[in-house]
């Protein structure tokens, strides 16, 4: 890849971070989070994508979120009040900057019409709608390069500001050298000569940043100059003359009246908002020099000239100045007084390829499993309790359990970046379909492995879609059966029994089962005299090839069905299971394993097999009596319980590690909750303890065997296999076989 | 190592071993170590030849005994027996034999067809007949070792 590609790609990838805490940001506020902070953080992601996209000559991109950030300054400066027509205003153009931001990557075509729109809309909230023409230098530079056709449209409408503007016969022009310039071989005296062509000039120098010798810096760069020029040249004539070094400086260009006067000033009201906006950006932007020394003492040098960039707002030229300011901000705040219920800081981050993160996971667990082993050598060797070495093998553990832990916090990520992309789905659906939505989300911090999130975007907006689309009625429907206007979707993550549960709800209609029913049979999906139960009904619309939706809508009908939903959930080692109450919605309920993470687990005893039951599903263990237990039909058990009956799986049994049922009194019971609430009792041979185990795949060099979720390595370096209760306590319903299914 | 492996010029490498009375071998490009035999974790519902699964470096590794897998009858694997830990297609599986017993460098020339016998096993693992030092090895191919990963879906 081309060094050039290379950064843009890594632009991208920052854009997509901005834009996450863009729409995270301003969801809190539209929560009703009026914190500074929070508005900052949504003002700097606009902020920063503006700046980089300017580097690029991102034309489309620079432009709108330059209005879009104009807006948001305005809010940041509480000129504005973030009411909730405003903060929706913002997040639609938060849609629109990621569509352009993606349109930019992927060379995509965007909504011309609905950019135009939104900008429009932001540029009616802040009443300046002529801002951004006579701005802050953006405008300027936007029109060297290519690609005027764009921009005209808006231009049009913004004509006035843009007519008078004479080229003034004068300019000032502040440049600021960084170290890299210097190390790159130029020579500022020669750019001040070639700008000497240009015109009659003065030059001032600054030498106010020279420290005392001791903190000099040989390779630092601390001088800046002040160049006025008068004569006939153009800006660009003037940036052209630090076109190979404007990486590398700080170099900000300002139009003189021939008075001397600034040109903004003379140019009438109509800036004045602008300008204002633009001191203020530049005040924030280089905030409190003193109070930034102590932090810049102690990093590199580059950080310590920064308080001497007095240039105001953002230019393209130097965005990466900008986001870097924007960086050490937000550490600031870090080292400062944490802000509770603030947008939270993004922490610095690197990237890492994920091949060696697996890697180390291996090796740790690994480690892990050597250090068990060590102990138990050292445990029969014999050596005392109190020895140095058992001392030594304890820290040994701790050590090790806590890399372990650390490690395995790399590979799971919260299952909040794909939520966070459903808002604006959510938006979307409710404008296509004119219903009224709200979506909460819940347990957006649940942690599972990253690929399990990668494969789980597809299937939860397909379950979003369906939910809004079918799901939920129509306002007026909803106000003639007595519910609110506005429909309700939850999405909502938990861990349970050590597998990531994440449900869609709905609080619609529910699934009409006499439709369904009725689709299933003209589809021949069903023979038509069958007799189902509500359950199975539900269950119809995972049949591949049915589709509910009468007329194929824009929105659910693009050939996915919930059958592809449904089998890249299974991929995943998943389950997706559906309840449905008439006139109160629906829910889906997917659950899948949390691959290569750490379970919380019971070690037992079933028929000679050590086995690890997860703790989580676990709600007692009990020691059941002969008489509690009482027989059901052929060779079923059910065990009495405080009152109720609950079902009895003899795990050695189903699993065949033993012939004959184990006597319920040599055992010991687990009570365990399974998906849905269901109860059942696990009977064990013998409670060995509890541990921590990592989470190994048997599919991966065999295959799925039922009953068994997956396996791990125990302390002695044997494997032992992870019960999956789900699957156990459902084989044991199929009365007839109280065994598994056969396997080939 | 034998002396056919003189002859041929450029040909083929195998790993021979032994199960029973019989001797087989295998490409040994598909074959990533060997090691002695532990005592493996039962799987339930598993296949006769299936042994159960063992912990090779922190990776779970299902063994498959090679004889039952073949027809011979199941071994009864003492500290003497030989684990060979074979790459199949994309997974990893150990082989439990009696014993390895050679490397031999063959052409494929000397790789004789199968003759026609009714054994199903024959059919699926064999690929052919060599004849060293009056001894005959099969040549199996182990893609079908494992039993079929789908088989079983509906769990």
């Amino acid at each position: 890849m081309d060094p050039m590609a290379e950064i843009k790609a890594t632009f991208f990838q920052e854009c997509e971070e901005q834009l996450a805490e863009l729409e995270s940001g301003l969801l809190a506020m539209e929560g009703g989070d009026t914190e500074s902070e929070t508005v900052n953080a949504v003002f700097r992601a606009v902020h920063s994508v503006k700046g980089g996209a300017g580097a690029f000559g991102l034309e489309d991109l620079v432009h709108f979120a330059h209005i879009f950030e104009t807006t948001l300054d305005e809010v940041r400066s509480n000129r504005l009040p973030a009411s909730d027509a405003v903060v929706k205003a913002l997040l639609r153009s938060a849609d629109v900057l990621a569509d352009l931001v993606r349109a930019a990557r992927d060379g995509g075509a965007v909504d011309q019409a609905r950019c135009d729109v939104c900008a429009a809309e932001l540029s009616a909230l802040t009443g300046i709608e002529e801002s951004d023409a006579g701005d802050d230098g953006m405008g300027e530079i936007d029109f060297q390069p290519m690609q005027m056709a764009p921009l005209d449209l808006d231009f049009d409408a913004e004509a006035p500001a843009e007519e008078p503007a004479p080229e003034p016969a004068s300019w000032t022009l502040r440049f600021k050298p960084r170290p890299e310039l210097y190390a790159k071989a130029n020579e500022t005296v020669l750019l001040l000569r070639e700008l000497a062509r240009l015109g009659e000039v003065e030059v001032e120098l600054d030498a106010g940043d020279l420290p005392l010798l001791p903190h000099l810096d040989p390779e630092g760069a601390y001088l800046s100059w002040t160049v006025r020029i008068r004569g006939d040249a153009t800006e660009a004539d003037l940036r052209e003359v630090f076109e190979f070094v404007d990486a590398d400086c700080e170099l900000d260009v300002q139009a003189i009246g021939l008075d001397g006067e600034p040109m903004e000033l003379a140019n009438a009201e109509l800036d004045i908002a602008a300008l204002i906006s633009l001191a203020q950006s530049a005040g924030e932007e280089t905030a409190p020099p003193q109070a930034e020394a102590p932090v810049a003492a102690l990093e590199p040098i580059a950080e310590a000239e920064e308080p001497a960039a007095v240039v105001p707002a953002a230019m393209a030229a130097n965005s990466v100045e900008d986001r870097r300011v924007d960086e050490r901000r937000g550490g600031e705040d870090r080292r400062g007084e944490a802000k509770p219920g603030g947008v939270a800081q993004a922490a610095p981050t690197i990237r890492v390829d994920l091949d060696r993160v697996d890697r180390l996971i291996d090796l740790v667990g690994e480690l892990v499993i050597n250090q068990a082993m060590l102990a138990q050598r050292v445990n029969e060797a014999g050596l005392a309790r109190a020895s140095n070495v058992a001392g030594g093998l304890d820290e040994l553990e701790q050590l090790t359990r806590e890399i372990q832990d650390s490690v395995m916090a790399i590979r799971a990520q919260p299952v909040k970046s794909v939520f966070q992309r459903m808002p604006r789905l959510v938006r979307e659906l409710a404008s296509i379909t004119g219903k009224q939505v709200r979506l909460l989300t819940e347990g957006e911090g649940t942690e599972v492995d990253k690929t399990v999130i990668e494969r789980l975007t597809d299937p939860l907006t397909h379950m979003i879609r369906n939910a809004i689309d079918h799901g939920l009625e129509t306002p007026e429907k909803r106000i003639a059966a007595g519910k609110n206007p506005e429909g309700t979707c939850k999405l909502s993550a938990a861990h349970r029994s050590g597998r990531i549960v994440i449900e869609v709800a709905d609080d619609g209609g529910g699934i009409n089962r006499e439709r369904v029913k009725q689709i299933a049979i003209d589809k021949g999906l069903i023979p038509a005299e069958a007799a189902l139960t509500d359950e199975e009904i539900d269950n119809l619309i995972f049949l591949p090839g049915f589709s509910t939706a009468s007329t194929i809508s824009d929105i659910s009908g693009r050939g996915v069905g919930m059958d592809v939903v449904k089998r890249s959930i299974q991929d995943l080692g998943g389950r997706i299971s559906i309840t449905s109450r008439p006139g109160l919605g629906s829910t889906f309920s997917m659950s899948l394993p949390l691959t290569l993470a750490v379970l919380d687990g019971m070690v037992v005893t079933a028929g000679q097999q050590t086995l690890v039951a997860p703790l989580t599903s676990i709600i007692e263990t009990l020691q059941p009596k002969r008489s509690d237990v009482h027989g059901l039909g052929g060779g079923a058990r059910v065990i009495s319980i405080r009152g109720s009956y609950v079902p009895l799986v003899d795990v050695g049994l189903s699993l065949g590690y033993r012939a004959e049922p184990l006597d319920s009194e040599q055992g010991v019971a687990l009570l365990i909750e399974g998906e849905g609430g269901t109860r059942a009792v696990l009977l064990v041979d013998a409670i060995q303890g509890q541990r921590q185990v990592v989470i190994k795949s048997l599919e991966a060099n065999y295959r799925r065997v039922p009953g068994i979720a997956a396996a791990t390595i125990l302390g002695d370096g044997r494997v032992a296999l992870i019960l999956d209760i789900d699957a156990l306590v459902a084989a044991s319903r199929t009365a007839e076989a109280p065994r598994l299914l056969q396997a080939g | 190592m034998s002396e056919a492996a003189n002859q041929g010029g450029a040909g083929r490498e195998l790993i021979s071993f032994r199960i029973g009375a019989q001797e087989f071998c295998v490409n040994i490009m598909e074959v990533r170590e060997i090691r002695g035999w532990t005592p493996a974790t039962a799987l339930p519902q598993a296949p006769a030849f299936v042994r159960g699964v063992i912990n090779l470096r922190g990776a779970v590794l299902p063994i498959v005994d090679l004889g039952a897998r073949l027809g011979l009858g199941t071994a009864d694997p003492t500290a003497r027996h030989v684990i060979i830990v074979a790459q199949v297609q994309n997974q990893v599986v150990g082989l439990l034999v009696d014993a390895v017993s050679d490397i031999l460098t063959v052409t494929d020339e000397e790789i004789q067809p199968t003759p026609d016998v009714a054994s199903e096993m024959v059919r699926t693992f064999v690929r052919g007949l060599l004849a060293i030092d009056g001894r005959m090895v099969s040549f199996i191919s182990l893609d079908r070792v494992l039993p079929d990963r789908e088989l079983d879906h509906a769990a």
